[in-house]
């Protein structure tokens, strides 16, 4: 991919990450860790993929944004005020009274925010009944999911998965934030959902194993998604709990604490001297 | 002896004729499209059609989608499996974000008959009613229904509809009207008044005949409207009777008997007396039979009018 295309994503990304340390040390709660881990997943489709105005959050043709696991909230508020859908002050107000963002996305209330969600597992079912009507009404649009790797021990991931396939929904892709974690610890030991990827394959998905922090695999496999026809697509994506910040990264304490302000200072200071890999 | 149709039936005729007048319809189902009747309208718009297979949740939460992306989804399975198996998926996926689902639920109450407990929702108005936003609705004919299910399709947010599996006697004319938040009176009388909805209507105008030819005078208002609760009508009422009789097809705890002992115990307390299930679940049986057991019939009703008129005479003869 073009090389300045890479350096601005590479840099959004970074605001990103910025904006989620620090939007949730001064809320005083949150969820790093999960918000961490998707950064370039979300970067890539909002800076990239996705057909977005975001001054008219909601023009009928639009790509939809799901993000199944609501509580990586200020991941996508991050991106959607980067995005212009808000303006950046508003994320001062996380988790505040009276404020509009809530501590799980609250669709009614946030621009660009296309489903409430916070109870895991329901997304990929509401992005399908999405998906549903844009193929009654002839519009192109496309849905992404984005959905916690400790999220598919929830039945109705599978009831959907299983919809998708049937109803051929190939303008829906989801990503797996597969960073290998949830509260508990380990997915392996809370309730092994291995071999993921055979998983989707058996129920009639277009499946693909790509590195969830590394751009042109992201892209390309949003490429490579719009081309399938016939077939939903999951792209299960490798990332790292807590990415970008050492002290955060593969610790489970760190998937729903909010960082002190000496964690953050020393959060901001690692992100500017941050060069990606 | 009136005509019977079960509401299942209304609502699936009604679904057709609602499908080729408004194209954002679409009808979901979770495997029991020929019991729910939503087989009629899948017939008619099989692209409009989604048989979820046996996922409620899925059910629900397809449904969401496809109203936040414009259409009108009516999610049809059995009362049980819809408010039950689907609850957490109706609150934060329906409830919530407002969206503009319809959930039309058959098969509620003691007349499922043989196929006993499991099947028999009881507790359905209860867990929909606690849900802000949610409006709770219960046809007591199939002339109702019919009116409901287009009065829903019309109306923006969700609504859950309660309908049942066996026929019920038709009460309404085509004058009769329904509106979201409206309980029509349908006699009047001063010794008490009767609030019924879905069949307890019909055996609480029966129950009224046999009460008049006995000297007391009833009044008997269709609550099927139980959310929004047309609170005026009822606290109007209670205060012309000064005794109050529910009756519901539904468990007295959380339905409409509470509904009402909540709105008057906030406004015009009067003594009030339940008709309904009695904090217990049901069992195999034939429709009759089992309402006959568990207490659902216009004799009952009339034995809890009497009941509740010695109660309002016990407190004004104490006052
Ligand atoms: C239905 C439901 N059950 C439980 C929770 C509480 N919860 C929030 S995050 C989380 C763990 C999620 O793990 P995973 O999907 O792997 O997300 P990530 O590690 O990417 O943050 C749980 C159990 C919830 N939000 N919803």
């Amino acid at each position: 991919m073009d090389e300045t295309k890479l350096r601005e994503l590479q840099e959004r990304a970074l605001a990103v990450r910025r904006d989620i340390v620090e939007m949730i040390a001064l809320a005083g709660s949150g969820h790093p860790g999960g918000s961490l881990s998707g950064v370039e997943i979300a970067c890539a489709l909002y800076f990239h993929a996705m057909r977005i105005r975001p001054a008219e959050p909601d023009w009928p043709e639009r790509d939809r944004f799901v993000l199944s696991k609501g509580h990586a909230a200020p991941l996508l508020y991050a991106v959607l005020a980067q995005a212009g859908y808000f303006p950046r002050e508003e994320l001062k107000g996380l988790r505040r009274i009276d404020r509009m963002l809530q501590g799980h996305p609250d669709a009614k209330g946030t621009p660009g925010v296309e489903v409430s969600t916070g109870s895991l597992g329901q997304g990929i079912a509401v992005a399908n009944g999405i998906a549903l009507a844009g193929k009654l009404d002839g519009r192109d649009y496309r849905v992404y999911v984005l959905v916690g790797d400790g999220e598919l021990q929830e039945g109705l991931v599978w009831e959907a998965a299983m919809a998708a396939a049937h109803y051929r929904l190939d303008n829906v892709t989801v990503f797996v934030d597969y960073n290998g974690f949830q509260i508990d610890g380990r997915i392996q030991d809370v309730m092994n959902p291995d071999p993921v990827p055979d998983k989707w394959r058996a129920f009639g998905w277009h499946v693909l194993e790509i590195d969830g922090h590394d751009f042109p695999q992201i892209l390309s496999a949003i490429d490579t998604a719009r081309s399938v026809q016939g077939k939903p697509t999951a792209v299960i994506a490798r990332t790292v709990k807590g990415k970008g910040i050492s002290f955060m990264e593969n610790q489970v304490g760190w998937h729903g604490v909010a960082p002190k302000p000496d964690e953050l200072e020393r959060a901001l200071v690692e992100l500017a001297g941050w060069q990606p890999a | 002896m009136m005509s019977k149709m079960a509401t299942r039936d209304a609502y699936g005729q009604t679904l057709v004729r609602l499908g080729e007048r408004e194209p954002r319809v679409v009808v979901l189902d979770a495997d029991l499209a020929k019991s729910t009747k939503t087989i009629d309208f899948a017939k008619s718009f099989p692209q409009r059609f989604f048989d979820m297979g046996i996922a409620e949740q899925n059910l629900i939460c397809t449904a969401a989608g496809l109203a936040l992306a414009g259409k009108i989804p009516f999610a049809s399975t059995f009362a049980v499996f819809a408010t039950g198996r689907a609850f957490e998926q109706i609150r934060n996926s329906v409830a919530y974000p407002r969206a503009n689902v319809k959930i039309a639920a058959t098969h509620a109450g003691l007349t499922v008959g043989e196929d006993g407990a499991s099947h028999q929702s009881v507790e359905d108005i209860a867990i929909m009613r606690s849900l802000p936003g949610m409006t709770v609705l219960v046809p007591a004919d199939a002339r109702e229904t019919e009116l409901m299910v287009e009065a829903a399709a019309a109306h923006k947010g969700p609504v859950y509809i309660r309908l049942g599996r066996s026929g019920v006697p038709q009460l309404f004319d085509m004058e009769y009207q329904f509106a979201m938040g409206k309980s029509p009176v349908l006699r009047e009388g001063d010794d008490a008044a009767i609030f019924a909805c879905g069949i307890m209507v019909a055996e609480a105008l029966t129950a009224a005949r046999q009460l008049a030819e006995a000297g007391l005078e009833v009044t008997v208002v269709n609550v099927s409207s139980i959310k929004p609760m047309d609170e005026k009508t009822i606290i109007e009422a209670a205060r012309q009777a000064g005794a109050v009789v529910t009756a519901e097809e539904h468990s007295v705890v959380g339905g409409l008997g509470s509904a009402v002992a909540e709105l008057l115990a906030r406004h015009y307390p009067v003594p009030v007396e339940m008709v309904g299930v009695q904090d217990t679940f049901g069992e195999s049986g034939s429709p009759s039979d089992l309402l006959q057991k568990y207490g659902l019939t216009a004799h009952h009703i009339a034995r809890g009018v009497e009941r509740v008129v010695l109660r309002k005479k016990t407190i004004s003869g104490n006052r």
